[in-house]
Formats: structure tokens, C-alpha cells, sequence
């Protein structure tokens, strides 16, 4: 019998290992998977490479984990925000290394880590600061840059609804990032906000099919980032 | 709105309000954070514009009541929206082949700085100390088939925008095809820089002063 339910967070995250790469899903605080996130600092996996769009918020979530040290590098699209507080301190002071990737560009390196195509062409930042050092070739007389496939060592994202052979429904613009994060993963861990029994999501409306899916765990009430970052709180609590 | 006979410019509402006018009937719209945001509100009546949202949605709808908002239904600012009857959500590859493979019609976007070539600058001021982030501009300014700045004609500083070539690091190469400032509509041609309309109280002598690069005339 398949079932990649997992009754845990620590359990979700155990296997996460010193150096891995781990994709985090959400766009801001829209998708953010903020209670394994939390598990992942529990869990303490150090050196780790993050994929993700920005940089969190507050003392909270993705920016609790650059804050605890946790991660050395990240390759992400837009790292300064509102209330992004630790990502501009420990990157001024040399503890993080960046790799600034337009926001297209970052999306279709990770769907081609999931779809087995190792680099392509993009015509997004020719003749911009992001091209350089990087190949290029003409086609029918416009220029484009080569850009290498994303592939993770784990995913963590959240969904809607998901069930025990891993189909995943999401919500409004929450999906963002999470579909193609679960293909581009060895192991794609997710945060259903319910997991049903099979057959109860239509075949017809699953946004991500259970093969790109490695566990689930059922979060019913996952935490508002924004109101964390309101009451000025911090993780570890 | 009041005119007094001392008004020179416009301002943010009537720049988002000229752009609006410009938009066809039934196009795919991106626009960008802020000013750009604007925009939505002037839509003329009879028009129907669908607005994209890069994080995923299509069919964006007039900001929420105050405190209605969903924190998982956001604008790519980041801000509360809502959906038309009609949206449709994506992810994030989806919304990218949207707008890189040409589909989406008008991005209009802010700008730090613009060349006489349509050359913009708008993602990084190329400070030591600044942490650079670029989010989507570069692949709107790639894919989208006509890009619309709106700006402010000169920064705080009093300097000029529009130049002959931009100092910052560029998010694309000639790629705007008209600016909306506060003193003036301005094409942007292979002849170069055309002024096409400006605001109460400017005139083509005033505006080139403020500008950084020659300014024509349509005969």
C-alpha cells in the first residue's frame, strides 16, 4: 500500500542532511511552509542551499533559519522585503553567500530540474549585470543567455489539501512556487492544511499528481506569518 | 479635482489615469509595484482589461475591504487582492511562459532611470552596500510586447531620468516603448525621444531643461 502521510513534522524532516538543497515554497508569506520550516530548525541540518523566492520575515520562518545559521547560500529572486530584517545583516556581514536570479528565470530553472532538461535559453537579462559570465547564443537574430537547471535535494511546501498518495490541491496564490518545487525534488515534503481520503479530490482539478510528492503531513491550522511578525516573535520560541 | 492656474504637472492619480487611457480594449496587463498599481483604478468605462499578477493570478480584481483581505490572495507588492469573476490561478512557470512567451499585451513598470533608447534601469542603483534584488522586471521587460514607464520626470535629487544613457545596471535593452511622467507623455522611437503631450504649466523649453536627453516634436 502507498501511503506518504507522515504523522509528524520531526518525522517529515528527518532525513534532511548538513549541505543539502532544500527549495522553500511560497511567495512572501503566500505558500510559505512555515511549520516544517520550524521542524527544519529543530532539526538543526546545517549548510544548507535555499531556493526560494525571498527571504522571509521577521524572526520567523525561512528568516528564523538564515538567522539560526542554517543556511550558506541562497538562490532566490527578490531577498530584501518589507520586514526582511536578519537576510540584509548577515549578507553585509559576509555569512551568506546570494545568487540573484530574476524571478522568471528562477521558476524555469526549477521546472526544468523537474522535467529532466538540464539547461536552456532565456532572453531575460541579456545585456544586464545578470548575464555576465554567462554563455549566450543568437536565434533568429535576438540574443539569449544559458541557464542551468535547479535540482533539490528536498522541497518543503504547503498545500490546501492533499491525500495519502500525494495529489495536492492549493490555494489561491499560494500555489506559486510549490508545483514545480515538488517535481525539481528527490524528496518533496509537504504541509497539507487536510489530508482526504483518495478519490476525494477529482482527478480532474489535482494541481500536483502524487508522483512528485514523497511525504505529507497534515497541518489543520498553519501558523499567519504576518501575525508572528506583527507580535515581534521569534523562533525558537 | 481642482485646477488652480499656478498647477504644473500631474500628478500620481492623473500619470496612472493617462496610461490607463492608452490601454486597449480587452488587453493582458502586468503592472508593476506601485505607481503602476494605480492604474487599475482608471480603467475608462466599456474597456475590459484582464490584469496579471505574476504570483499567479489572472483576472485581479479592485483591492479588498480594509480588514477582508486573504493572506494567501496577494499581488506581486505583496498586498491583498481579489479575484474577477473569471480569474484563473497558476503557478509559477505557467505565469512565466505567460509572460516571456509573449502573451501578456502592456507591462507597465517604474523606473530609476530611462534611455533615449528605451534602455531601463529600474532593479538596482549598483550600490556597494545595497542588496540587489530584481523579481520579475527583467523577464517582463524580455517578453512582454510593449513595456509603459511611469516615474517621476527627475528624482528627489532633483536629477534627470531620462538620459542618453543609463548609469545604473540595466534590467533590458531597449525595451520601453513610452514614459508617463509628471510634466509629460513621451515616445520612445528609433529617431529618438518624441514628446507627445505635456502636463498643465510645462512647456518644451521647461521639460528639456529637466531632461537629460534631446526632446523632439512631432510635427
Amino acid at each position: 500500500m502507498i501511503n506518504k502521510q507522515v504523522n509528524s513534522l520531526s518525522e517529515a524532516v528527518a532525513d534532511i542532511f548538513d549541505g543539502a538543497t532544500v527549495m522553500v515554497g511560497g511567495f512572501g508569506e503566500a505558500g510559505s511552509p512555515i511549520e516544517l520550516i520550524h521542524a527544519l530548525i529543530d532539526h538543526g541540518a546545517k549548510n544548507l542551499t535555499v531556493v526560494s523566492n525571498n527571504t522571509g520575515s521577521g524572526h520567523v520562518g525561512l528568516a528564523a533559519l538564515i538567522e539560526n545559521k542554517q543556511v550558506s547560500k541562497i538562490i532566490c529572486s527578490f531577498p530584501r522585503t518589507a520586514n526582511s530584517l536578519v537576510f540584509p545583516e548577515l549578507y553585509h556581514a559576509g555569512d551568506i553567500e546570494l545568487e540573484l536570479v530574476p524571478q522568471g528565470t528562477l521558476a524555469e530553472r526549477i521546472r526544468a530540474g523537474g522535467a529532466g532538461i538540464p539547461a536552456f535559453y532565456t532572453p531575460a537579462s541579456v545585456n544586464t549585470p545578470l548575464a555576465e559570465g554567462k554563455e549566450s547564443r543568437m536565434f533568429e537574430d535576438q540574443e539569449y543567455v544559458l541557464e542551468n537547471a535547479i535540482k533539490a535535494d528536498f522541497a518543503l511546501v504547503k498545500c490546501d489539501k492533499a491525500d495519502r498518495y500525494g495529489n495536492l490541491v492549493y490555494h489561491a496564490t499560494a500555489r506559486n512556487f510549490g508545483p514545480i518545487m515538488c517535481t525539481a525534488a528527490m524528496v518533496a515534503i509537504v504541509q497539507a492544511k487536510k489530508i482526504v481520503e483518495a478519490g476525494q479530490i477529482d482527478p480532474e482539478v489535482v494541481i500536483t499528481p502524487g508522483i512528485f510528492v514523497q511525504k505529507v503531513v497534515e497541518i489543520n491550522n498553519p501558523a499567519d506569518e504576518s501575525k508572528l511578525v506583527e507580535e515581534e516573535l521569534s523562533y525558537p520560541w | 479635482m481642482v485646477e488652480t492656474d499656478k498647477k504644473i504637472g500631474w500628478n500620481r492619480a492623473e500619470m496612472a489615469q493617462k496610461v490607463a487611457l492608452d490601454i486597449p480594449d480587452g488587453s493582458y496587463v502586468n503592472l508593476g509595484i506601485g505607481i503602476p498599481e494605480m492604474v487599475a483604478d482608471f480603467v475608462p468605462e466599456g474597456r475590459e482589461l484582464i490584469y496579471q499578477t505574476e504570483n499567479g493570478l489572472l483576472g485581479m480584481g479592485p483591492l479588498p475591504e480594509e480588514g477582508k483581505g486573504n493572506r494567501e490572495l496577494v499581488n506581486a507588492g505583496k498586498k491583498y487582492i481579489t479575484t474577477i469573476p473569471g480569474a484563473a490561478y497558476f503557478h509559477h512557470a505557467d505565469s512565466f511562459a505567460m509572460i516571456r512567451g509573449g502573451h501578456i499585451d502592456i507591462c507597465v513598470l517604474g523606473a530609476m532611470q530611462v534611455s533615449q533608447e528605451g534602455d531601463l534601469a529600474n532593479w538596482s542603483t549598483g550600490a556597494e552596500k545595497a542588496i540587489p534584488a530584481v523579481g520579475g522586471a527583467m523577464d517582463l521587460v524580455a517578453g512582454v510586447k510593449r513595456i509603459f514607464v511611469i516615474t517621476q520626470h527627475i528624482t528627489k535629487k532633483g536629477d534627470p531620468k531620462i538620459i542618453e544613457e543609463c548609469t545604473f545596471p540595466l534590467t533590458g535593452k531597449q525595451v520601453v516603448e513610452r514614459i508617463y511622467t509628471d510634466l509629460a507623455i513621451i515616445d520612445i522611437t528609433k529617431d529618438g525621444l518624441f514628446v507627445r503631450e505635456m502636463a498643465p504649466g510645462v512647456d518644451l523649453d521647461s521639460l528639456q531643461e529637466k531632461t537629460g536627453a534631446q526632446l523632439h516634436q512631432y510635427s
